[in-house]
């Protein structure tokens, strides 16, 4: 017979949204707690982020991901924050049950009051890409290469191409550059870096590495071990341009070719899902379709500073107080949010009109002088919008009462 | 014959760009560049620093490897001693994070801290 154990929250996760979730909650009065993660340690991926550049909105000081770690598990510390590590959820279901297992308490049960999810996102690995050529060993994605140089201490490779200029991948770049590997070129399939442009400019330009924009990779070569790789030029619609073949002797590939939110438990249990995001219907509080089962962070959209995702980790506690208070406001009398095709993502997909709501958007392209419109009584002017940046946006109640339907979020620029 | 650098500014996430010379020892300017960028761009150009991140070995601990940065910017050029430096540094728990780990790295004023607890 399982053990079945009633508990007020669970917190799945244990990374920078999770441990702020969990440290408001209990600031929220909501004691009875446990935050599951897998790892032997919490803090999820800060804890191989060990560059600078975390912690400027929440602690107003640039920390390092170990650092910033480290401060929010200090504050769930001092407020008694449960942890229940080397535990992984097997399963959740539509009555808030989850199913975990750990080596040293087995199988579990947990009946729920409310859920926060909060599992972060998985690199998109090689086969979503498609790239032809041999399968030797020597291909890795870059946050994988950054686990094995941060914490298991091993340099994969000496001589590395990256593919993608994602954020992950500039900073491998020059990672490995630092620990004495040569780092040939990365390259990037959009016509701009993926990437924040600090971190083209200190990791790439501060040790000449080459940014070849519009292209890709045509061939990996190399039977046992990579050894090296064709890349070439693309047009505007990707398609290889004949005759801009280059050869690249290297022994390494690394992918830094964009994240996917982790929502295996989340489409188990029948959470309806976003396929823009990749994460789940949300509204205000960061309830999910779900009662009682909420989404934050790296999950429920891919962010690009993580003093955001704590924020909606706060959010989503704050949420889940309400429902566990019976103070949830009825779904159906929230408004739609509904975006045009400027708009490659938008957070939350329903608004209840309660309070001030920020939107997190992402636009579709890069744009100048941008205006950006919620309804018909709210616009914000923009210098610029760069999918790589979210867009935060904080537009006030009124906007969602007046709207006797659907309220529209659409861009405007150059 | 004066050196013209391009440099792009990264005070903020707009990522100006601006050409930096000197005339007469005194930096000049051709961009539109705010307060804040043009003081970071005046010091990029006369003196880039940056605040390096790495790992360091570990002794008697499950922990492999530890991290650690150092406390403020150093001279860009120092960086790849740095790592020399740093590539022989073991630490052993128990370790604060903030706690100094390396002082006055390569004669710059500025310590190698930790940015963890290592507690085993």
């Amino acid at each position: 017979m399982v053990q079945k154990t009633h508990i007020d929250l669970a917190i799945i996760g244990a990374g920078p949204a999770g441990l702020a979730a969990a440290v408001e909650a209990k600031r929220l009065g909501l004691k009875d707690l446990v935050v599951f993660d897998r790892d032997e340690k919490p803090g999820g991926i800060l804890r191989q982020c060990i560059h600078a550049g975390f912690g400027l909105e929440k602690f107003r000081e640039e920390l390092t991901g170990p650092e910033y770690a480290h401060r929010y598990l200090k504050l769930a510390e001092a407020e008694g924050v449960d942890f229940a590590l080397d535990t992984t959820v097997l399963e959740m279901d539509q009555n808030r049950v989850l199913t975990v297992v750990s080596a040293q308490a087995g199988l579990r049960q947990y009946e729920c009051g409310s859920i926060i999810l909060a599992m972060g996102c998985r690199e998109r690995p090689r086969g979503a890409i498609g790239i032809p050529g041999t399968r030797p060993a020597g291909i890795f994605t870059a946050g994988q290469a950054q686990r094995l140089i941060n914490i298991e201490g091993y340099v994969p490779g000496r001589t590395v191409v990256v593919l993608g200029s994602g954020d992950i991948g500039l900073i491998m770049a020059r990672r490995l550059t630092l620990e004495g590997a040569q780092v040939k070129a990365v390259a990037e399939i959009l016509p701009y870096p993926s990437g924040l442009v600090r971190n083209v400019v200190q990791c790439l330009h501060d040790f000449d590495i080459p940014l070849l924009l519009g292209h890709t990779v045509a061939e990996v070569h190399g039977d046992r071990r990579v050894e090296g790789v064709t890349l070439v030029r693309v047009d505007d619609r990707w398609n290889p341009v004949q005759g801009t073949e280059q050869r690249m002797d290297c022994d390494t590939l690394l992918l830094s070719v964009g994240l996917i939110p982790e929502n295996e438990l989340s489409r188990s249990a029948g959470v309806a899902m976003d396929s823009r995001t990749g994460g789940a219907y949300v509204n205000d509080f960061f309830e999910t379709s779900l009662p009682g089962v909420f989404s934050c962070g790296n999950v429920l959209h891919v962010n690009d500073l993580v003093d955001n995702v704590s924020s909606e980790g706060e959010s989503a506690a704050h949420g889940a107080y309400l429902r566990v208070k019976g103070r949830m406001p009825d779904r159906m009398s929230m408004v739609p949010i509904e975006a045009d095709e400027t708009i490659g993502q938008i957070v939350p997909h329903r608004v209840s009109g309660q309070n001030d709501t920020t939107l997190h958007i992402r636009v579709k392209r890069p744009m100048k002088k941008v205006t950006l419109r919620v309804g018909d009584g709210f616009e914000k002017k923009l210098p610029y919008a760069r999918p790589s940046e979210m867009i935060w946006v904080t537009v006030p109640k009124a906007v969602f009462r007046a709207a006797s339907g659907p309220v529209m979020v659409r861009c405007e620029g150059r | 014959m004066k050196e013209v650098k391009n440099l792009i500014c990264i005070t903020c996430p707009k990522g100006c760009e601006a050409a930096v010379w000197t005339e007469e020892g005194e930096v000049k300017l051709k961009g539109k560049i705010c307060k804040k960028g043009k003081s970071y761009l005046e010091q990029e150009f006369r003196e880039p620093r940056r605040t390096l991140t790495t790992t360091v070995i570990t002794r008697d601990s499950r922990l492999k490897r530890f991290p650690v940065r150092t406390s403020g910017p150093i001279p860009k050029n120092d960086l790849f001693r740095a790592m020399e430096v740093l590539s022989s540094v073991e630490v052993r728990p128990p370790v604060k994070a903030s706690d100094v780990i390396v002082r006055d790295l390569l004669r710059t004023g500025v310590d190698v801290i930790a940015c963890d607890d290592l507690l085993d």
